[in-house]
């Protein structure tokens, strides 16, 4: 004990008390520290965890703001804006800090009709911060079109005009000999001030490049995120309960129960999954809507976590029950389930709450393979699954590689999740250093 | 103790392989319709018209007004005796569709075992004899990769590098001109030069695990008091380590194995359909898009039961091999 020996009788109260020590000061803190101030402390020592689970914050905000840090229609889709590259953000004008892009002008290679697009450095686009864009409901109550980035007024050098464009779209029309219907208004805009002509984020702004349909992938990523990280939660979730509750009465129960549930759970884990859920996942018929596949797909994967969840679970079962705790709620005439769920698994919690943590991954990972085959969700639901479809044709990806781009966040918040249920496993662990 | 350790063992596997046959028979009956709706649309398809009367002649002759049970044990009979059914794809029998795919599926899932193993224990162990290192460093950040991100991805980011910086296709088992073809030893030769991509894409994951298990249990052993009893009498370092520590942290390490392959099988289909090889992979992905439910099912029965198979296999061998495995099950 950290308390020094109690006065002496007789000793006045003049003493100078004894200057307390630094270790003394720690050791009489970790005595009174409760359970889960230790977890916290020695989970704080362990770096790479914290900074996974910041990392994996930040994310869970990016799917709340999600809107918010698009600044393009996701669904948004023009044929004349296929495959464009990442655009290059030059960060100065004239030495002072304006960030811009320049103003893409697409045009179809002639020979090989191809889109090829030019940047036109007469014209800057600049970006801004609370920019105006599409229309959202931001949390899904205030409606609202203000986004993290938008673009300014354009910088026009002199002599150039958004106008002049068109015109040079139209001459090489001609040229081509391809009489495009969709040009009516290039002849009368010409006399209009390049002010009056509206330029959205839509039509300018490609941070990510854009996909096959002239989407933008930067604002599809920031959408994709909504059901990539959720349908991990809710998967988790379910496979807590199927867990805990397998987990606990395995362990509790022990005997034939435990050994019939062990062998059910040897079962799934010696099977190849993959292929079964593949079955399950392609009888999900065409025609239901994105919420029904979204249901059906988190029952799916959310089947392939619990094993691990109810074996964690049934261990520590098994080191509890034999506690005097444990026996003294039963003499006094407890039913098993609230011995079970009231007085063991809050004890059980800390380990559960790291061990699901590390399923977490091992979901969203189901959920982006399934979307990945066209078997999880389909468009025109957007996961990152989904977006790295168009990844699959080693083709595509060598001529335009930001495709790729959507693995970037699936492997940082995989990683995230991996060190932070690490650590929290780490501290969970009462022996643990 | 060796035969009841072999009998509980074989139960556990037929029990599972019953469960995956089920789980195969439900995955066949789940799409809406059955095999005569689908064939009376293929036949519409193509121009003849099947009459009410011939439909219901057609289920009878199959068996499909009956209950789910009596089905199940008409279709499992069939299996056994090795009749899988017709594949509507394809129009032939699906022992057909499959046989070569299957074997190279199990080759290819081999051959990632295989690789799991040998380089997971040699680095495991230097990266505990050698902790801290910059060595340990590259292979603990190398081994976290390979646990976090999934194998198709990785496939997809070697095809990309392969094909932009070498202008190589790794996709594939084969060259073009063995594509198809008798089983020559140029062939055999052919497969054993393409096979070490696709297992090493595979094996990843397995093998982060293995090193990871490795390095632990083994920097628990290296603590220990015998270790430094052995290195004070002047004992060879090389032959401390490897002839004490790292046979006891074999066990564990070893006990791994068995839900290995069930990974590797599963994680080789998607792998499959990225690097294009000749498994069952992309034939099960096009089977269930198309409905063609008893190649689909017939290959996650085989798929499952070789699985099963394998693991049992290797559990066999590891208790003969060791059996300190056998009493650690107890």
């Amino acid at each position: 004990m950290a308390t020094g020996p109690a006065p002496a009788p007789g000793v006045t109260e003049t003493v100078a008390p004894r200057p307390r020590t630094r270790a003394g000061d720690v050791e009489e803190r970790l005595s009174v520290a409760t359970q889960w101030q230790l977890m916290w402390w020695r989970f704080r020592k362990h770096r790479l965890a914290v900074i996974g689970g910041i990392v994996v914050i930040l994310f869970y905000v990016g799917v709340i703001l999600a809107d918010f840090l698009a600044y393009a229609d996701p669904d948004m889709s023009d044929a004349n804006r296929q495959y464009i590259p990442p655009q290059t953000i030059n960060w100065t004008i004239d030495g002072s800090f304006a960030p811009h892009v320049y103003y893409l002008r697409g045009d179809r290679d002639p020979k090989t009709f191809k889109r090829v697009y030019v940047e036109d450095p007469k014209i800057k686009i600049p970006l801004v911060f609370f920019g105006t864009g599409y229309k959202y409901r931001l949390l899904g109550l205030i409606e609202t079109d203000r986004h993290l980035i938008g673009i300014g007024q354009p910088i026009l050098a002199p002599g150039a005009n958004l106008v002049q464009q068109q015109a040079t779209g139209a001459a090489l029309a001609a040229q081509l000999g391809l009489r495009q219907a969709g040009l009516p208004g290039a002849a009368p805009a010409a006399p209009a001030a390049p002010a009056q002509i509206k330029l959205t984020p839509e039509t300018t702004l490609f941070l990510l490049g854009t996909d096959q349909q002239g989407r933008d992938m930067w604002s599809r990523l920031m959408i994709a995120s909504r059901i990539s990280l959720t349908i991990g939660l809710v998967g988790v979730a379910l496979s807590l309960v199927l867990g805990v509750v397998f987990g606990s009465i395995s362990g509790f129960y022990g005997g034939a129960i435990d050994s019939l549930i062990q062998r059910v759970i040897e079962v799934l884990r010696s099977v190849p999954t993959i292929p079964l859920w593949m079955g399950l996942a392609a009888s999900i018929p065409r025609e239901w809507s994105v919420e029904q596949v979204y249901f059906v797909i988190t029952l799916i994967i959310s089947m392939i976590g619990w094993t691990d969840l109810a074996r964690v679970v049934r261990g520590r079962f098994l080191a509890l029950r034999e506690e005097d705790f444990v026996t003294a709620a039963d003499l006094i005439g407890c039913s098993r389930p609230r011995i079970i769920f009231v007085h063991m698994v809050p004890l059980v919690l800390s380990h559960i709450i790291a061990a699901t943590s590390l399923a977490l991954p091992s979901m969203i990972v189901s959920e982006t393979s399934l979307s990945f085959l066209g078997l999880g969700m389909r468009p025109p639901a957007i996961s990152w699954g989904v977006l790295l479809q168009q990844a699959q044709n080693v083709q595509s990806v060598a001529l335009s590689p930001w495709l790729l781009y959507p693995a970037v966040p699936v492997i940082i918040v995989i990683l995230a999740f991996n060190f932070l249920g690490d650590g929290l496993r780490d501290a969970a662990d009462p022996y643990g250093v | 103790m060796m035969v009841a350790f072999l009998v509980r063992r074989l139960a556990l596997a037929l029990f599972t392989m019953w469960a995956v046959s089920v789980l195969s028979f439900i995955i066949i009956q789940l799409p809406p319709g059955d095999y005569v709706t689908s064939y009376i649309a293929a036949q519409s398809a193509s121009g003849s018209m099947v009459s009410a009367e011939e439909a219901a002649n057609l289920r009878a002759l199959y068996g499909l007004d009956q209950p789910g049970y009596v089905q199940y044990t008409r279709w499992i009979i069939q299996v056994l005796q090795g009749k899988f059914g017709q594949s509507m794809e394809w129009g032939r029998p699906v022992s057909e569709v499959i046989g070569d795919r299957l074997a190279l599926t199990m080759v290819v899932s081999i051959g990632a075992l295989f690789f799991t193993w040998v380089l997971a224990l040699p680095i495991g162990i230097y990266s505990a004899v050698r902790q801290y290192s910059a060595g340990d460093y590259i292979v603990t950040f190398i081994g976290f990769i390979g646990l976090a991100v999934p194998g198709f991805m990785i496939a997809l980011l070697v095809l990309y590098f392969g094909f932009k910086y070498f202008n190589l296709n790794i996709g594939g088992l084969f060259s073009p001109e063995y594509a198809q073809g008798a089983w020559t030893p140029g062939r055999v030769w052919d497969l054993m030069k393409h096979l070490p991509t696709p297992a090493l894409i595979l094996g990843l994951s397995g093998m982060a695990q293995g090193i990871r298990i490795m390095r632990a249990n083994l920097l628990d052993e290296l603590r220990k008091p015998y270790v430094m009893t052995a290195r004070a009498r002047g004992l060879h370092p090389v032959r401390v380590i490897l002839k004490y520590p790292v046979r006891v942290a074999l066990n564990p390490f070893a006990s791994t194995i068995g839900y290995t392959l069930p990974y590797i099988v599963s994680g080789s289909i998607i792998v499959s359909l990225v690097l294009s090889l000749p498994t069952v992979g992309p034939v099960l992905l096009k089977a269930l898009i198309a409905q063609d439910m008893f190649l689909a099912g017939t290959i996650v029965l085989l798929l499952g039961c070789l699985t099963v198979l394998g693991t049992l296999l290797s559990d066999v061998i590891l208790v003969l091999i060791d059996p300190r495995i056998r009493l650690e099950g107890k």
